[in-house]
Formats: structure tokens, C-alpha cells, sequence
């Protein structure tokens, strides 16, 4: 591929996402477009991750090298202040004697999985029994950690409708900790049953008390987070971990059969066949293809309407691939997220007072403002 | 050729149109502007540094625009933007060239950790450096300005740039930002160099940037060893007073003043110590810009 016959924007991302050795004949202006987009899709670091594993970075050139390499450097940091992180909350709720469940990227790093690497972190998720969560709550208080969002709103609408407590994070090292009992909203239409989760989650070596979900539930969770919740900007970062967690678990024998029961058993077999269906279709992630066909007859599948508002939603959010399209169909995704956490009469009211508090989103490594 | 080749007309065209490059240092800028007063202080401020019509890499593609909305009408404001990112609210429409390079620093601490990045001033003379850390009021900008209009060469007024590979100091040279009383002093003590207009009722009170010599620019991809480190205090009516420092105090202090130290972890921490260990530290407190001067070119002949 060369700078003047070659691909643009999104459809280059995706190519280089799906062929990683297509990077060594990239142009200038096709590095700006790449660089740019992996920026805002927190895929920099994931991209320098593939990169390195397949001995390619010195076929890239010096400048957009150093962009991977910073946003490497960062994600490093991550990783380590994730770990001390997890080890602190885990020392704090060790009284409750009572599993705490990493959730999401945390999980993934605690067990070592390749979903973790180069990748941007914002905050911790963990997850205890609903039972335990107010003393959990005050364990975590008692040890310093304090409410990032004091004001009342947010505060009851995190403790009535939702399925975590408003975001806490300890007062001097910064980090968001959301705290679950389970992974959706008590007000959702899908209800997983959380004791079902709490049943099969793995042990973290090393670290006792501490635990993950097991691998068809963190593929579930991936895929209901990213195909219920409202933060589909950031859609293509969890698409690719999905990705990684699929391809990874995949040589492990009846995963895949597995995930499917445990999709119908969970009530989450929507999300999923939209997780196959994008990780096929966008990033060649290789679902063998009986599988695909029996979940084509067992799951719901996305209609023509959904499928348009996936496919626009999913690209990052960058004036290079946007237009009136993907803008009304994060807009439509937001909506139905909300939707389908709440019913429309916590919901319309809840909408009109978000479009008037604008909630900024901060990677973990807060900017400085300078001068 | 150029900015200064330009006409204003023809530089906002560039602005609003296909955007300006600026490279300065190892970092290539596309700006994109609709705003006049931008427009002015870019032509007045930058233009020393040339015209880039190629096609090339850009680190950082940033806009300094209006947010769109009912507002612009009536009180309008100025935004500054990176790809998609927003990280500063907006403010009033005359301060776009401070939001310019505020949003500017912004971005080089926030994404360029193939360096360990320092808050402080760095200049050069006979191959001599000085790195002059600074909390705020120390008065380091004014120091900056004075020397650099006396034949020093401009590597940063803003952050030292050390590159992890070989830790010596790169330059990234960019209007002097002065502030307040500064302004006028400056003006008064180096009435050949170019002082844009002035920005008032900015957070950090009135605002005006001394542009950088042509010569710094010239010389802006050469990286110079770290030789001096000095924090300096302006304290009205003192005498001139260079003290040696013990260089653990300096390591802390330097570690005080960085951007980026807890990502770098390790390695920050012995870039600092390498930093303190290669180059002499002291502390410099005056108040007159000539003692400042006599002694540095005294150090950078020794």
C-alpha cells in the first residue's frame, strides 16, 4: 500500500487493526490520519503493543513513532498504578472477607491477558455482593477513599437506579474506583443474575480474596458494556478488546459452545451476537464458522436499523470520519442506552438534566494546565 | 520564505482554509483559525519561522475557533482544540493567542513523554546552558526575555525538553510569554525586540508575548548538554546573589517542577539525578536584569 492508491481515515484504521503489516508502507499523510484516529480512540498504545509483538517497529518512521512510544510510556504507567491500585482496595475490603470481582480492564490486567495490553485506563471497576456493598462502601471510606460526585442528583441517581455506587476515588492518588453489584442497572430490561456471576468467577494468583469474572463471563460483560452503555464513542477501543479476549480464550476447548449457552443462560445473548457479529465483520476476528451459523439460529441478531447505528456509532469519534450520520447515531445510541437502563418516566427527566451538566471524561493521568 | 512574506489577509486565508503548519523544535503544529486577533499575533509573533507548503508529518492538529452556539453572537469566546480533544473551557475572543499557546504547552505535556519535561525556562550561550525551574513568580520569563535579547539563545520559556536517549536538552522555542509588570519592563529594557499587544483580564492578569529572535529559530534543531541549573527569585531592590546549591535540594526541587516524572517512574528519577550530577546547581536571587546578565555571560565564558 502506498501513500497515493491507499486507504484514509477509518477503512485505514480498521485495515491496520486487522493487517498490522500493512503499517510498513504507510505515506505521511495516511500517518496523520492513522496517528490521529488511534489518538482518539485510546488505541495508540494497543497498536504499539501489536507492533512490537510483530517486530515492526522499525519499519515505521521516527515521527508517528514517537506517538506510539509516548502514549506506550503512559499506558505503562497505567498499568502500574492500576496494580497498586487493586492491591490498596483489595487490602481495604479485606475485613468484608467476601470475593471483590475485578471488572473490565483491571480484570484483564490481573490476568495477565493480552486484552491488557496498551491498554488506556480510566478508572478501576470492581464488583461485590449487593449483600456487602454498604459496608464495603464505609471499609473503602474509612481507608481514605472519598465520593468524586458530592452533589445530591447524581448521587441518588446512582444509589436508586443504578448498578454501582457513584464513583469514589482515594484522596490522594486520584484514581476512579466504581464500585458494582452487578453489571446492569436494576432498572434495565436485561436482568444477568448476579449471584449466577458470583458463582464462577476465577481467583487472581497471587492475590488472595481478589478475583475476575471467568472467560465467557468477561467476553458477556465486555459485550453488554459496550453494546448497552452509553459510551459508544469509545466503541472501537472495546470492540478490540473483545477481539483480544475472544482470540485468546478461543484455544480454550467448548469456549465458544460455552459462550453461547452461557449467553441464553444470562440473558445476554443479544449483546453477543453483536460482539460476534462486529469483531467478524470489522476486525476478522476468527469465530469458527459453525459456531457463527448456531449462533445465528440461537441469539437475537441486530435488525437493518440497529445495524446502521452500530456501524456509525463505532467509528471513533474524529471530524476525519464523521457526518451527520455517526453524529445522530451516537446520538441515537445514547438515547437507547439510557433507554434501556430506565424507564422513560427516571429517563426524560434524567436527559434533560444531563444536556445541561456537561460530564467531562479524564484518562487517569489528569492534564496540568499550563501557562 | 517566511510568515513575515505573508500578508495578514493572506495568513487568515491559510488559517481558516487548509491550515498553518508551524514547526518549532521537534514538533510540527497545523493550526486552523477563523479568529482575527489569532491571526494577528501568529503574524506578528511568528514571523520569523517559515512557511511549510509540504506535505508532512503533524504532531499536533489543533483550532482555535469560536464553540458553536447562540453565544458567539453576542459575547463571543475562543475555544482551543486537539483532534477531539477539549481540554480547556472557552474564553473571551481577544485572548486567542494566549489560548493558542496555552493549548499548545497543553499538548506537548500531555503527549510527548519521549522526553522528560521540565516547567522551567532553558537558554544557551558559548554552548553553556541554563535551565531556570520555576514555580510561578519567580520571575523566570522576565529573566528569560532579558538574556535572549542580549544574544542568548532561546531553547524554551516554558519547559526543558530532556530527550531519554542521550539527556541533553532540546529546543522548542516559542514566544516568551510576559506578564503583568514584565511587560513594560521588557519593552523599556529591549526596545529592538518585537513585543506583541497586549491581552488583558486573562487568569493570569494582563499578557503580552515577546517574540523569538531569528537566530534561536535558525538554530532551533541543535540540542545543547545541560550545564547549569538555576532557580531564580527576583526580590525587589536585592543585590545580585549566586548561590551554590546542595544538589539532592535541586534534584527535589527539579522533580517539583516536572510534567511528567511519575510516568516516566524510573527512569524520570535518574534522569533527575543524571541532570543534577552533570550540570552546577545554585540559586540566584535580583533585581535588575543587567547584574543577571553580567554574571550569566561571566559563567557561560568561564
Amino acid at each position: 500500500m502506498n501513500q497515493d492508491s491507499g486507504l484514509r481515515g477509518y477503512p485505514l484504521l480498521l485495515h491496520v487493526l486487522v493487517n498490522p503489516n500493512a503499517v510498513s508502507g504507510l505515506g505521511v499523510t495516511q500517518w496523520n490520519d492513522l496517528i490521529r484516529l488511534a489518538r482518539v480512540a485510546d488505541l495508540l498504545a494497543n497498536l504499539y503493543a501489536t507492533f512490537e509483538q510483530l517486530d515492526l517497529l522499525k519499519t515505521i518512521p521516527a515521527k508517528p513513532l514517537l506517538h506510539l512510544e509516548s502514549a506506550h510510556t503512559l499506558t505503562n504507567k497505567h498499568e502500574h498504578t492500576i496494580g497498586w491500585e487493586v492491591i490498596q482496595i483489595n487490602e481495604a475490603l479485606g475485613k468484608l472477607e467476601c470475593p471483590v470481582v475485578l471488572l473490565k480492564g483491571a480484570g484483564y490486567l490481573l490476568q495477565g491477558l493480552n486484552a491488557s495490553k496498551g491498554r488506556v485506563f480510566h478508572d478501576v471497576d470492581a464488583m461485590v455482593p449487593k449483600a456487602r456493598i454498604d459496608e464495603a462502601e464505609f471499609e473503602l471510606k474509612d481507608n481514605g477513599w472519598l465520593g468524586v460526585k458530592q452533589d445530591p442528583y447524581d448521587q441518588r441517581y446512582y444509589r436508586e437506579w443504578m448498578h454501582e455506587l457513584p464513583p469514589m476515588s482515594h484522596y490522594s492518588r486520584g484514581v476512579t474506583l466504581d464500585l458494582h453489584h452487578t453489571i446492569m442497572p436494576p432498572t434495565a430490561a436485561l436482568k444477568p443474575d448476579a449471584a449466577k456471576l458470583f458463582e464462577s468467577v476465577i481467583p487472581v494468583d497471587n492475590h488472595p480474596g481478589l478475583f475476575t469474572l471467568n472467560p465467557v463471563d468477561m467476553v458477556l460483560h465486555s459485550a453488554t458494556h459496550l453494546f448497552y452503555d452509553d459510551e459508544i464513542g469509545r466503541g472501537m477501543r472495546d470492540l478490540v478488546d473483545l477481539h483480544h479476549l475472544m482470540t485468546e480464550f478461543s484455544t480454550q476447548p467448548d469456549f465458544w459452545s460455552d459462550l453461547l449457552k452461557r449467553s441464553l443462560e444470562l440473558d445476554l445473548d443479544y449483546p453477543l451476537a453483536c460482539a460476534l457479529k462486529y469483531c467478524q465483520r470489522l476486525l476478522k476476528t476468527d469465530i469458527p464458522e459453525n459456531i457463527y451459523r448456531e449462533a445465528k439460529q440461537q441469539l437475537r441478531f441486530p435488525g437493518w436499523v440497529m445495524e446502521q447505528l452500530f456501524l456509525q456509532g463505532l467509528k471513533p469519534e474524529h471530524e476525519i470520519c464523521d457526518n451527520w450520520k455517526s453524529r445522530s447515531a451516537r446520538f441515537a445510541l445514547y438515547v437507547r442506552s439510557h433507554y434501556l437502563r430506565m424507564p422513560l418516566y427516571l429517563l426524560i427527566p434524567h436527559l434533560i438534566r444531563k444536556a445541561f451538566h456537561e460530564d467531562v471524561i479524564e484518562p487517569i493521568e489528569n492534564p496540568k494546565p499550563l501557562g | 520564505m517566511n510568515i513575515s512574506a505573508v500578508t495578514e489577509n493572506q495568513l487568515s486565508k491559510r488559517l481558516s482554509g487548509p491550515g498553518l503548519i508551524i514547526q518549532a523544535g521537534p514538533f510540527v503544529t497545523r493550526l486552523h483559525s477563523s479568529i482575527l486577533h489569532l491571526v494577528k499575533g501568529i503574524h506578528g509573533l511568528y514571523a520569523d519561522y517559515p512557511i511549510i507548503d509540504e506535505d508532512l508529518f503533524v504532531d499536533f492538529h489543533v483550532q482555535v475557533n469560536p464553540p458553536v452556539g447562540l453565544r458567539r453572537r453576542f459575547r463571543p469566546q475562543a475555544r482551543f482544540r486537539f483532534d477531539n480533544y477539549k481540554p480547556f473551557t472557552p474564553l473571551p475572543i481577544d485572548q486567542a493567542m494566549p489560548i493558542f499557546e496555552w493549548g499548545l504547552n497543553w499538548c506537548i505535556a500531555n503527549y510527548a513523554h519521549q522526553y522528560l519535561i521540565i516547567h522551567s525556562a532553558v537558554v544557551e550561550r558559548n554552548g553553556v546552558s541554563i535551565i531556570f525551574p520555576a514555580p510561578p513568580g519567580s520571575g523566570k520569563s522576565t529573566l528569560c526575555a532579558g538574556l535572549v535579547s542580549k544574544g542568548w539563545r532561546l531553547l524554551s520559556d516554558e519547559m526543558a525538553l530532556v530527550d531519554r536517549n542521550d539527556q541533553q536538552l532540546v529546543p522548542v522555542p516559542r514566544p516568551v510569554s510576559l506578564k503583568n509588570q514584565s511587560i513594560d519592563i521588557i519593552r523599556n529594557y529591549a526596545p529592538d525586540q518585537y513585543v506583541g499587544s497586549s491581552t488583558e483580564g486573562t487568569t493570569k492578569g494582563t499578557i503580552a508575548h515577546m517574540a523569538v529572535p531569528g537566530s534561536s529559530i535558525l538554530r532551533q534543531h541543535e540540542k545543547v548538554k545541560p550545564g547549569l541549573i538555576v532557580f531564580p527569585k527576583y526580590i525587589a531592590g536585592a543585590e545580585p546573589a549566586l548561590q551554590s546549591m546542595p544538589k539532592p535540594l535541586a534534584g527535589i526541587r527539579l522533580i517539583e517542577n516536572c510534567f511528567n516524572y511519575h510516568v516516566l517512574g524510573e527512569e524520570g528519577f535518574n534522569m533527575i539525578a543524571g541532570l543534577v550530577d552533570t550540570s552546577k546547581c545554585f540559586e540566584f536571587s535580583y533585581s535588575q536584569l543587567d547584574d543577571a546578565l553580567q554574571i550569566f555571560n561571566e559563567l557561560s565564558e568561564q
